[in-house]
């Protein structure tokens, strides 16, 4: 009976230091213009709280902006009501975030996809330039005519910095290769506009383009459904999108905002939360191309050992793949 | 590419863009000519692209979704019309009610039916119209100059385009020629006399504002099933209004209602073409300016070539019998 006792006591002991170094956490989420469910960006991060969500329980707020108004209320509003750590989703929060992180010096911020220098702020980027040399590489392996196409979606540096790291990976595979560069727009609604971007593609296809890669949020939708019925090749972004199209799409950029943000959520429950900034690259896995069955057959062994070594390069050094941002040109 | 090659992408993208703005824009013509003003040709092609796309998904067949398209559509003209013509409303007030109600349910209903952010989920296969290609088209093309404008530019599109052109050639004659257009017309201009003549005015008048209701019906199942595959929130984008100046622009004809609705579609087209495409003597064009090039074109079409429009006289107002 005493053991019994004991182990009991013990036992209550440890529940009380687990639960101790798990904090209580009211996380929250403001997605950016294109929506929770653009099957891309947004869709990662809420992929990943959905995951943190299962495996610990914690429930989390989210709010989805319709337009750029709402940004400095919603963030405002979740610091307000005690939310803590906020994701902000998205380069176009960063404003908003600067002045809402100083009036709630003791709430936690998490940014992607931008930098905000604050002493309660954690900025997390990515270097897409990275994964879009080795999905560039795929396309240029995998294009008959020479010829592969890229649609961003707002013309912004961020966009181009994905279409430098493609660019650089097409000319890495095949020297000779050409590149059709199209933006949709240059305002926040060129995220979801899915028919320009299946004109888009259609006026690159006609051009000779059989590859095209979007880095264009709701907009790809439209890109890849053109490339799909017109028997070509797309690229995804963001998430894996080979499954809208299954054997259409050739691979998809990943860009892994779901593990950064169950990260982020994980290390402020732990206590870890550190303000900064993280950037993931090839290296942290923060950026990937994506291999399944939707798109298996489409990867020949070469292309993926061609793909495989360029990572291991890129990771050693070897490879240098020049970053759009850090000069805002493109050799 | 060659020039001529270039001119056929570009003349087959602007036939593609157009449609949607010729639906709306013969919808706009039959409605103000019987002398309701209809601003909410945005609103209806928007409920109609959400219903099409919603049961062409639940049925797999595109055709089930246009009549979808139409009869949420025609429902929302039906309000229109009971507001501007039974209860002599402002004609104005009832369009952007129309709007702004479809801009909020589909986007509502979207979002409580599929949960993917008011969009439906992506259709395939009979759920959407496939190009159809003309008779003849491969023949053709061997022809110079006339084959491929044939076969590109005229052939390959699904058959809601040809049924635009028909429409177009329908609401010509039959506003023309017909005694129902005849009186539609005289509705709008005098409907004193119609009634006078012992026609009633507002039957004519439900009559037209139906026909624009299935028009923005075929307009808005274009847009989701033939232009993109699925309904997206707000994917009418202005149409409905740049039809309105296309309307005004063709002086509420119908044949000239088509060459604005194309011309506006082109200027589209070229927009999306000369992106990073390098020209001769001006090289690569900024994507700014070019992306402003349809609009500054429409203000300075607008203010400059098209001299006085002028619209049915008794547009706008609402028939009051004397007693």
């Amino acid at each position: 009976m005493r053991t019994m006792i004991m182990g009991l006591a013990a036992a209550i002991a440890l529940g009380g230091t687990a639960l101790a170094q798990g904090q209580a956490i009211k996380p929250a989420i403001v997605y950016d213009l294109g929506g929770k469910f653009d099957k891309s960006f947004n869709e990662g991060v809420y992929t990943g709280a959905e995951q943190f969500k299962k495996d610990t329980g914690v429930e989390y707020r989210d709010f989805e902006l319709q337009n750029d108004a709402q940004r400095e209320q919603t963030l405002r509003r979740f610091a307000r009501d005690g939310f803590s750590p906020i994701v902000a989703v998205g380069f176009s929060q960063a404003s908003a975030l600067e002045k809402v992180a100083k009036e709630f010096p003791n709430s936690k911020f998490t940014l992607i996809d931008m930098v905000v220098d604050a002493p309660n702020v954690q900025s997390i980027v990515f270097k897409e330039h990275e994964g879009s040399f080795l999905v560039g590489l795929l396309a240029a392996k995998a294009s008959k005519t020479g010829k592969v196409g890229f649609v961003g979606g707002m013309d912004i540096p961020l966009i181009r910095k994905f279409a430098c790291g493609y660019v650089q990976g097409v000319k890495y595979a095949n020297a000779s290769a050409e590149v059709l560069q199209n933006m949709t727009g240059t305002t926040g609604a060129a995220w979801n506009d899915p028919v320009k971007g299946a004109e888009l593609a259609k006026a690159q296809i006609d051009r000779g383009a059989d590859v095209i890669y979007h880095a264009a949020g709701g907009t790809g939708i439209g890109v890849l459904r053109a490339t799909a019925d017109a028997g070509k090749l797309g690229i995804g972004v963001d998430s894996n999108q080979n499954m809208l199209h299954p054997g259409k799409v050739l691979t998809s950029m990943l860009k892994r905002v779901d593990v950064a943000t169950i990260d982020s959520f994980k290390a402020a429950k732990d206590g870890t939360w550190k303000p900064g900034v993280t950037v993931l690259g090839l290296k942290e896995n923060g950026v990937a191309w994506a291999l399944d069955d939707n798109n298996k057959s489409l990867i020949t062994p070469d292309m993926k050992a061609a793909a495989d070594k360029a990572a291991a390069d890129i990771v050693s050094g070897a490879v240098k793949v020049h970053d759009y941002m850090s000069d805002q040109k493109c050799p | 590419m060659d020039a001529l090659s270039i001119a056929i992408a570009v003349f087959d993208s602007g036939v593609r863009l157009s449609v949607p703005l010729l639906f709306a824009c013969l919808a706009g013509l039959w409605s103000e000519r019987s002398g309701v003003v209809d601003i909410g040709l945005e609103g209806k092609m928007l409920v109609a692209a959400f219903a099409a796309a919603a049961a062409a998904h639940a049925t797999h067949s595109a055709w089930i979704g246009v009549l979808a398209g139409v009869g949420a559509s025609v429902a929302f003209a039906l309000v229109h019309g009971f507001a501007a013509i039974s209860q002599r409303g402002n004609q104005i007030v009832s369009g952007v009610a129309i709007n702004m109600l479809a801009a909020g349910l589909t986007a509502l209903v979207g979002n409580a039916w599929y949960s993917q952010g008011g969009r439906t989920p992506p259709l395939d296969g009979a759920a959407r119209f496939q190009p159809v290609t003309l008779p003849g088209a491969e023949a053709a093309r061997g022809v110079p100059v006339i084959g491929p404008l044939y076969a590109d530019v005229l052939s390959s599109h699904t058959v809601l385009v040809y049924g635009a052109l028909l429409a177009t050639l329908l609401t010509a004659v039959a506003l023309k020629r017909t005694r129902f257009g005849l009186r539609i017309r005289a509705v709008g201009e005098n409907p004193a006399a119609v009634d006078t003549a012992g026609v009633s005015v507002a039957a004519l008048r439900y009559a037209a504002v139906i026909i624009a209701g299935v028009l923005c019906g075929f307009g808005g199942a274009y847009l989701s099933l033939a232009q993109a595959a699925g309904f997206l929130p707000g994917m009418t984008a202005g149409k409905g209004f740049i039809a309105l100046a296309a309307l005004i622009f063709a002086k509420w004809r119908a044949w000239p209602a088509l060459g604005a609705c194309f011309l506006f579609g082109l200027l589209d087209a070229i927009s999306i073409r000369l992106q990073g495409v390098s020209l001769p003597w001006v090289g690569l064009v900024p994507v700014q300016a070019i992306q402003a090039l349809p609009y500054a074109l429409t203000v300075v079409l607008l203010a400059g070539f098209i001299g006085r429009a002028i619209p049915p006289r008794a547009s706008g107002l609402p028939y009051v019998k004397e007693r």
